[in-house]
């Protein structure tokens, strides 16, 4: 009896391991960190050259005079020579600090708002849908009242983006909380975490991807509530990008306009690449990345 | 009606039901899923609970693993520990390695680090998965999955085993792999298991005691000891008996419903 478990138990070990190596053989799949880079790349360049050529045309056509519609050599230089001088980075580091000061307070607020509406039947009755309703109002739309509350300063854009990047980022940790399987709630129950410990050991944790998913919505929203904000608060002594952009069109200054544009473009792009960053990093952790549709 | 929780009144009962109910709903809606059912575990004692849908297997478990409230009756678990429990899906942590999964009930017990890493690392050897710490769950195969989670639920340290189909989700070799391995385990840490399954032949290759549970509501209307030796193979005669006396009591309780 006592041999027959013996034999029994070295035959199961050979078998399991033998088991788990054919079942996870061919999983993993190495690709060279050059071959990606460049695949991921080459898109982007081809893209990019295509629209350069594509405006390039519209110039050659005709279809505007230069003085407003300049060609990309002329816009290219007049980013270098803009590149050189003060003006674009001091206006690049005033853009960036309203960006940073009004994002982490939305950061704050939506966190706090969103997990509060999760929590509570009774806020989420009462406020729940509101918070829907405030992301779906433009943000230029706020202005007016931001600018008789605060008049023609830094605190109403600040008001403005606030109010553009919270809901989104409190949406995103309601959405985040609600659908996490309940199976893993009912596992990390059994595994001993109540009260505080759920949320820190199963809900947090599984709400991650959906709360990255607020914050990045909630940046691009407080991007897009600054940059509306300079607009139209243009007048305070520091020449922000928004600001740039006003006067070069009042200077009919089109190349200065177009550069300037571009630099908004690509800072919205590099944000937008970081949070990416995360969210794939996240994706691929949970294994929930397609390898083959990278 | 009462429901309370308390431990069982002798030392030889691991898990103690007595006469628990349980009602969903209200009025005219309310459904009963489980009438009555009064049931000993004894410490070291492999139970399977048998029945076809609806007889309320699953919330059996729920009930005993405190995860929800009998509306009636009595539960005992001994020395009113909790017990871990173990359902069709690994329910591993996706965010986590191997490792932490496994050790997330140990830092809920506030163990030390030291103390932690030794521990995961004994028990991901008894499930053989030693080298598999650093992998994430979606790395590893569904078999394999599930003995994460069954080392997870060991980290609990509780005599008291239930499981919830653990191996329905498996294909037949993978599954007859981990019977070994749970009747291994079983035996070395001297657990008391209550596991639910639809599929006889596989309460009879792994039982003590086979139960039967009607279904609509849940009652127990059978149950038999199996008192083939260990180590037992699915495919053995005395185990086909087993299965065949069983599944014919479970026909004719199946058959009761279409008429």
């Amino acid at each position: 009896m006592a041999s027959d478990t013996l034999t029994s138990t070295a035959r199961s070990d050979a078998e399991i391991s033998g088991l788990d190596a054919l079942e996870i053989a061919g999983r993993e799949k190495e690709v060279s960190r050059g071959t990606r880079f460049w695949a991921a790349t080459w898109p982007k360049l081809a893209a990019l050259a295509i629209v350069i050529a594509a405006w390039q045309l519209v110039v050659l056509s005709g279809w505007k005079p230069p003085y407003s519609l300049p060609g990309p050599l002329v816009v290219g230089r007049e980013l270098v020579t803009q590149a050189q001088g003060p003006q674009l980075w001091e206006g690049l580091v005033t853009t960036l600090r309203r960006a940073a000061v009004g994002y982490v307070f939305s950061v704050a607020v939506g966190l706090l708002l969103g997990l509060a509406v999760a929590r509570s039947k009774v806020l989420r009755a009462a406020i729940g849908s509101m918070i829907t309703a405030l992301q779906t109002m433009p943000s230029i739309a706020w202005f007016p009242l931001a600018i008789l509350l605060f008049e023609l300063s830094e605190k109403a854009i600040f008001f403005v983006v606030v109010l553009g990047a919270a809901p989104s980022i409190a949406n995103g940790v309601i959405s985040g909380v609600d659908y996490v399987p309940p199976l893993l709630l009912r596992a990390g129950r059994n595994l001993g975490a109540r009260g505080l410990n759920l949320y820190r050991y199963v809900i947090a944790p599984a709400a991650l991807p959906a709360i990255i998913a607020g914050l990045k919505q909630g940046w691009a929203f407080s991007w897009r509530s600054l940059m509306a904000g300079e607009l139209i608060v243009v007048g305070i002594s520091q020449t922000s990008l928004g600001a740039q952009l006003t006067y070069s069109r009042e200077l009919s200054d089109a190349p200065w306009l177009l550069s300037t544009m571009i630099v908004i473009l690509v800072l919205g792009l590099v944000v937008d690449a970081a949070f990416g960053a995360a969210d794939k990093a996240i994706r691929r952790r949970w294994g929930v990345l397609d390898q083959a549709g990278q | 009606m009462t429901s309370t929780t308390t431990a069982p009144q002798s030392a030889t009962t691991a898990v103690a039901l007595s006469g628990v109910t349980k009602v969903y709903g209200r009025g005219s809606n309310a459904v009963l899923a489980l009438d009555g059912v009064s049931l000993d575990v004894a410490p070291g004692e492999f139970v399977c609970l048998v029945g076809a849908s609806g007889c309320g297997k699953s919330t059996l478990l729920n009930l005993v693993a405190g995860l929800d409230r009998p509306s009636g009756g009595q539960i005992g678990i001994a020395g009113g520990a909790n017990p871990g429990l173990m359902f069709q899906e690994p329910a591993l942590f996706p965010w986590l390695t191997v490792d932490a999964n496994v050790e997330v009930p140990l830092k809920l017990r506030g163990l030390p680090r030291a103390a932690r890493r030794e521990r995961v690392a004994e028990l991901l050897r008894t499930v053989h998965l030693a080298e598999f710490g650093r992998k994430r769950p979606h790395e590893l195969s569904g078999g394999m999955r599930q003995r994460v989670a069954l080392a997870r639920t060991l980290a609990l340290d509780t005599p008291v085993l239930l499981m919830d189909e653990p191996f329905g989700a498996l294909d037949a070799m993978t599954r007859d792999i981990l019977h070994d391995e749970l009747e291994r385990i079983w035996s070395e840490r001297q657990l008391s298991v209550l596991f639910v399954t639809h599929n006889v032949r596989e309460a009879a290759r792994l039982a003590d005691r086979i139960i039967l549970l009607s279904s609509r509501p849940g009652r127990i209307i059978y149950s038999t000891e199996v008192d083939i030796p260990r180590p037992r193979r699915i495919d053995s005669p005395e185990v086909a008996a087993i299965a065949a006396e069983v599944t014919e009591r479970l026909r004719t309780e199946v058959g009761r419903h279409g008429q």
